[in-house]
């Protein structure tokens, strides 16, 4: 193997792995603070296809990327105003927020699919991915705010009783993760692919669901974790391209096994799940108490 | 003093009545919301609601139509239901489903071109089997490896869906098939037979409706209905009655899968008679906004799968006649879900204007 072909190959793992890191993080932010969304897949679907229908009809990046995050505002906001304010099921709201998401998104996305555009270098975002993650590190472990957040996320009622804002707290905590799931689609749609396609996201938005539980709730764990499926993925895809004597099937396979194989040796430490899941996630927090 | 906006107060006991009439707020919320979404596009809502959920089961083919979709929801919806009332998050049936469709459909493909009584029988069962086994691997991760079961189950779907694609493109296909992507046909023995001359509706549904009532009999009569009731409310005071959790979960995973599977081979030995890619509109992740619209009650769940079939058959005609892209069908399942999510609110809350 020639230098080149190897960096060539480290080149398309960073460029593969960063929507894995956007929606990772972005969900990371929501459940420290309490709250699963489930609705990753949707966020990211939506947020694919707004930035791309955006990036056609005006031909502006800026637009593009902006309108898409605006859209993961949206749909998380109407996560959050379910879960936070009427208190439903966040497991039941967030797969109901992914299906309407993948509804809405071949909705819109109808008469895109196969326009051409040119693609945005994703170097920019590559590097972003790496600042965000240690941004989130040092505003959890080194700010007063990343403090509260992380309190309200271990016991509401100690939080509420100290006088900080659950609701208020777990909403922009929500929305954050909303907006980071719609970058990593407009990423997807705009950098990485660059095209429009039904469920383009392909299980990433899962992926990043599980990324959260292999770090163990640490921010920059979820880079080490998003590298090793990212690398998992380009590897069986340049496995497949050699045409080995073996079904492409079972290396486009790889990703999900890989993702069960690190979440059962992961999780089978029942002490650390405990010890660092957030104490009360998926708990409503009802004020009347 | 009276407040501005709506208080929430916590009920005593949760309320009956509104356990009966949320799902009815829910859809008549999500019609009003389809009007507007109707309008925005510029549609006459009136016409473009009559066309999606009127015009569609205005004939006896639509009905059939109507009941050959429901069969596989309801079907999967009450075996979703053995998890959900245990507040096991199952969401991979539609992985199940899959693995039903290739253990059943490959008996079927295997005896293609022997006609005998046992064939649909011996399918059936091995549907209900490989469904089983595909539920139970992630039973198995979680209370073995204490690994999360909505994630597990749901990189299983990706995985049943390649293993799919694997058997159709290669040692399962069709040698006169051109290529084609799909399996032989199955022999006519291998197929559901049809209930009416003419219409596609077949005895699927009939052992459909034959495990809803054995369905309804476990959860009502039986100590396991009883015991996965109790762990869904109070794990604790399960725990305390010495209910075996690890056995609930198996058994409830197990009967989703085996039901999931059944499902999926009464899909490709009825409407479709062979084994090719995209046996399933879906059906296994609809089934979850079925079961939770009836409730996890059998009568419920047979209204709601009627009612999110009729989704599914409307955005057809949408498409056809109004050129709206048949994808709104998942847009009202997601909003039903919505309403209903939030409406739920109203049975362990009520709502006050007056200051306590």
């Amino acid at each position: 193997m020639s230098i080149e072909l190897i960096i060539g190959i480290l080149e398309i793992i960073l460029i593969a792995t960063t929507p894995l890191v956007f929606a990772g993080i972005g969900e990371l932010v929501t459940e420290k603070s309490g709250v699963l969304n489930l609705g990753v897949e949707g966020m990211m679907l939506v947020g694919a296809v707004t930035a791309f229908v955006t990036l056609v009809i005006t031909g502006n990046y800026f637009f593009a990327f902006l309108i898409s995050i605006l859209s993961g505002v949206i749909m998380s906001g109407l996560f959050a105003i379910l879960v936070l304010f009427l208190m439903s099921n966040q497991i039941a709201t967030g797969l109901a927020l992914t299906i309407f998401g993948i509804g809405l998104s071949s909705m819109l996305g109808k008469e895109y699919i196969g326009t051409p555009i040119d693609g945005l270098s994703p170097w920019f975002f590559v590097i972003f991915s790496f600042v965000i993650v240690f941004f989130i590190s040092y505003f959890f472990y080194k700010t007063k705010m990343g403090l509260i957040l992380r309190a309200v996320g271990e016991s509401h009622n100690s939080a509420h009783a100290l006088g900080y804002s659950v609701i208020k707290i777990r909403f922009l905590s929500i929305l954050f993760g909303g907006s980071m799931c719609a970058l990593a689609g407009s990423y997807i749609s705009i950098c990485y692919a660059p095209m429009w396609q039904e469920g383009m996201t392909a299980g990433r938005g899962w992926i990043a669901l599980a990324l959260v539980v292999f770090a163990t709730w640490k921010p920059e764990r979820v880079l080490i974790g998003a590298y090793i499926f990212g690398g998992v993925t380009i590897l069986q895809m340049n496995l497949q391209a050699l045409g080995l004597r073996f079904p492409g099937q079972f290396f486009s396979m790889a990703p999900y096994i890989a993702t069960i194989v690190v979440l059962v040796l992961i999780s089978s430490n029942r002490l650390r799940i405990k010890l660092s899941a957030p104490a009360s996630l998926t708990i409503p927090f009802y004020k009347g108490r | 003093m009276n407040s501005f906006l709506p208080m929430i107060i916590s009920r005593s006991q949760s309320s009956n009545i509104m356990n009966f009439f949320v799902p009815i707020i829910a859809i008549l919320l999500t019609l009003i919301t389809g009007s507007i979404i109707f309008l925005l596009l510029g549609f006459d809502p009136f016409y473009a609601l009559y066309t999606f959920f009127i015009s569609p089961i205005s004939t006896s083919y639509g009905v059939s139509e109507l009941l050959v979709k429901a069969t596989p929801l309801a079907l999967i919806a009450i075996g979703l239901a053995f998890c959900f009332k245990n507040n096991i998050y199952n969401i991979g049936a539609e992985g199940q489903l899959t693995m039903g469709a290739i253990f059943g459909g490959g008996i079927g493909i295997l005896f293609h071109d022997t006609n005998a009584f046992w064939l649909l029988p011996l399918m059936i069962f091995a549907g209900a089997l490989g469904g089983a086994l595909w539920g139970l691997i992630p039973a198995l991760l979680k209370t073995k490896f204490n690994t999360n079961e909505i994630l597990t189950s749901l990189m299983l779907v990706y995985i049943a869906l390649f293993i799919l694609d694997f058997l159709v493109v290669g040692p399962w296909k069709d040698p006169n098939g051109f290529s084609f992507p799909k399996s032989r046909a199955f022999s006519d023995s291998g197929r559901m037979p049809l209930l009416f001359d003419g219409l596609r509706v077949h005895f699927g549904l009939i052992i459909t409706l034959f495990l809803i009532f054995v369905s309804w009999f476990v959860f009502s009569k039986t100590m396991f209905g009883f015991q996965l009731k109790v762990s869904g409310f109070s794990p604790k005071a399960a725990r305390y009655a010495g209910f075996n959790q690890t056995t609930l979960i198996f058994l409830a995973f197990g009967i989703c899968g085996a039901f999931a599977g059944i499902a999926g081979l009464s899909e490709v030995s009825g409407p479709i008679g062979l084994l090719y890619r995209d046996i399933s509109p879906n059906y296994g992740f609809t089934a979850i906004i079925v079961a939770f619209l009836g409730r996890l009650h059998p009568v419920g769940i047979i209204f709601a799968s009627l009612i999110i079939a009729l989704t599914y058959l409307g955005a057809e005609d949408a498409q056809l006649f109004l050129q709206i892209p048949s994808a709104v069908g998942f847009i009202f399942q997601g909003l039903v879900l919505f309403y209903l999510l939030g409406a739920e609110l109203l049975i362990n809350y009520k709502l006050t204007f007056k200051k306590t």
